[in-house]
């Protein structure tokens, strides 16, 4: 049990704040982070995931295109046999209009453990990442 | 010089702030209507056209696409629409000058697009259109630009003054700028401006504004140049009244520290993208804010000159051409972008703001800098000071107007 999570940007994504913020964050839950940054295109975050056989995936991007995207980087990690079970979660500004319940539903259907792209988001994010880091710890020492 | 020059230096010898604003869309007919509106605004202005992010990132195929199937664009598809339709869209707009706005780490077919619509003026530079916004490898972009300047004979202005949006301390901002406007230079392009983003403190800014002049005049000496300010790049103010008085600001600040060229945000920045009045809105307000402000004459030295004096020495010190010398310098960390998670940037600078407001270095990496200028006592580098900094300026110009 290593708790290392890979972060990353979405392929249409040049935004780095969220990233480095989120870096932050989870290095302060206790995380180890491989931070990929911006433009990440499918095929390289599968690699680098394969690489790297993170705990957990966080997919985070605000440039409204995050809906589209995100089917596209989950379907490519679903089709590497290595990466079938590694839990993914995906989060920011998502759609060019605000937060779209059916839209993020529909990003929960294609494989995302969590998809926090509302004004609770990292609140719930924070939530998410204490409890994931509790379950693996208590699954370690089982 | 160009034309696109030529109107900046006739309207600084009137004493007047040429003021411009973004602005892209992907039909010709709104891009023009824009463009109209602009030069109609009450105010010293200048055009901009930029382009969408599938021509950002070169793929026009995907651009030609949207176009044919009425999709949205963000921006005008330039290399995809003919060259006769940009012309249509500047028809009639002689004397008006239009600079093409782009963020691409490989312009090169955008340059040669404007210049085959008749346009002359464009922006962006090797490392600052690739270090923030792409995974391109620094080298493959130093080609591209290399490339392209050749090629160019227009007016080309720098974005390296404007890294990351915010967080960046001016002393590196400045040198960039420099840094860039000479790698220019020795590519062939004989007219050039220079910008700096509008940071958190007016008098740190006046003075970086100041010290990217003194720099200019040595290292570009040879060349026409003038200076571009910014309006605040980072988190903007929520407010309409708080948004305004940190683009005003950004007048006042261009006009104190004698540049010649601002360029706005508007109300709506912090929300969505803006319209063409809420644009014409914002170049009158500046306009305005920079007919009530006077040129200072000296500033207070708290060191900016000196530190990116330093580093434009160290990095012009290294062997090869200019293009050469910045990659060594971002191999070597000379110069290292803080919070920049590009592969090619070292990493290993923090910065932060002090209780002044100014931006400081909390580490300063390998980069020539005196340790003097590096302030340990700034807050825990964690992830709650850090949204505390980039929401800083949106903050104080929020409360200030309430």
């Amino acid at each position: 049990m290593n708790n290392l999570v890979l972060l990353s940007g979405t392929a249409s994504d040049s935004h780095t704040w969220n990233l480095v913020y989120l870096q932050l964050l989870l290095e302060e839950a206790g995380h180890r982070v491989i931070n990929l940054g911006a433009c990440v295109p499918p095929v390289l975050l599968a690699d680098e995931c394969e690489a790297e056989q993170p705990d957990l995936v966080v997919l985070s991007t605000v440039n409204g295109h995050g809906y589209q995207d995100g089917p596209r980087a989950i379907a490519e990690l679903r089709s590497r046999p290595g990466l079938a079970a590694v839990p993914v979660v995906i989060g920011g500004k998502l759609g060019t209009g605000g937060p779209e319940p059916v839209q993020a539903d529909a990003l929960r259907a294609a494989g995302f453990a969590e998809v926090f792209d509302d004004e609770t988001a990292i609140t719930r994010f924070r939530e998410f990442i204490t409890t994931n880091a509790l379950c693996r710890t208590a699954g370690t020492a089982s | 010089m160009t034309g696109f020059a030529d109107a900046v230096a006739r309207a600084a010898a009137a004493g007047r702030l040429v003021v411009q604003p973004r602005m892209g869309m992907a039909s010709p007919l709104e891009m023009r209507a824009g463009l109209l509106a602009v030069r109609g605004a009450g105010a010293t202005t200048v055009g901009t056209l930029t382009v969408d992010s599938y021509t950002r990132v070169g793929d026009h195929r995907a651009a030609l696409t949207a176009l044919h199937d009425g999709a949205r664009l963000n921006g005008y598809p330039i290399v995809s629409h003919h060259p006769d339709t940009t012309r249509a869209v500047l028809d009639g707009l002689t004397g008006f000058p239009v600079q093409v706005r782009h963020g691409s780490a490989d312009p090169r077919a955008i340059f040669g697009a404007l210049a085959a619509a008749g346009l002359d003026a464009t922006e962006g530079g090797p490392v600052s259109y690739c270090l923030p916004y792409s995974r391109k490898p620094l080298r493959d972009s130093v080609e591209h630009w290399t490339e392209a300047c050749e090629n160019f004979s227009g007016h080309l202005e720098t974005f390296g003054g404007c890294m990351m949006g915010q967080l960046c301390p001016p002393g590196l901002l400045v040198a960039l700028s420099v840094l860039e406007a000479v790698f220019f230079r020795f590519h062939g392009v004989r007219s050039v401006s220079l910008s700096y983003a509008q940071q958190t403190n007016a008098d740190q800014d006046a003075e970086a504004i100041r010290a990217l002049r003194v720099l200019a005049a040595r290292f570009l000496s040879d060349v026409d140049w003038h200076v571009v300010v910014y309006a605040y790049m980072g988190v903007f103010p929520r407010t309409r009244a708080g948004a305004r008085l940190l683009n005003d600001n950004a007048a006042r600040l261009a006009v104190r520290a004698g540049a010649e060229r601002l360029i706005v945000k508007t109300v709506a920045e912090a929300h969505r993208i803006p319209t063409v009045a809420e644009n014409v809105d914002a170049l009158e307000s500046a306009a305005e804010a920079a007919a009530q402000a006077e040129p200072e004459q000296s500033f207070a030295d708290t060191g900016v000159l000196a530190e990116a004096t330093a580093l434009v020495e160290a990095v012009l010190e290294l062997p090869g051409d200019p293009g050469e010398a910045l990659l060594a310098a971002f191999r070597r960390g000379l110069l290292d972008v803080p919070y920049c998670l590009h592969p090619d940037n070292a990493g290993h600078t923090r910065s932060h703001i002090d209780d002044t407001g100014r931006l400081r270095w909390s580490s300063a990496g390998a980069m020539p800098i005196p340790r003097s200028s590096v302030d340990r006592s700034g807050p825990a580098p964690d992830s709650a000071s850090l949204l505390t900094a980039l929401h800083r300026v949106a903050h104080l110009h929020d409360a200030r107007t309430h």
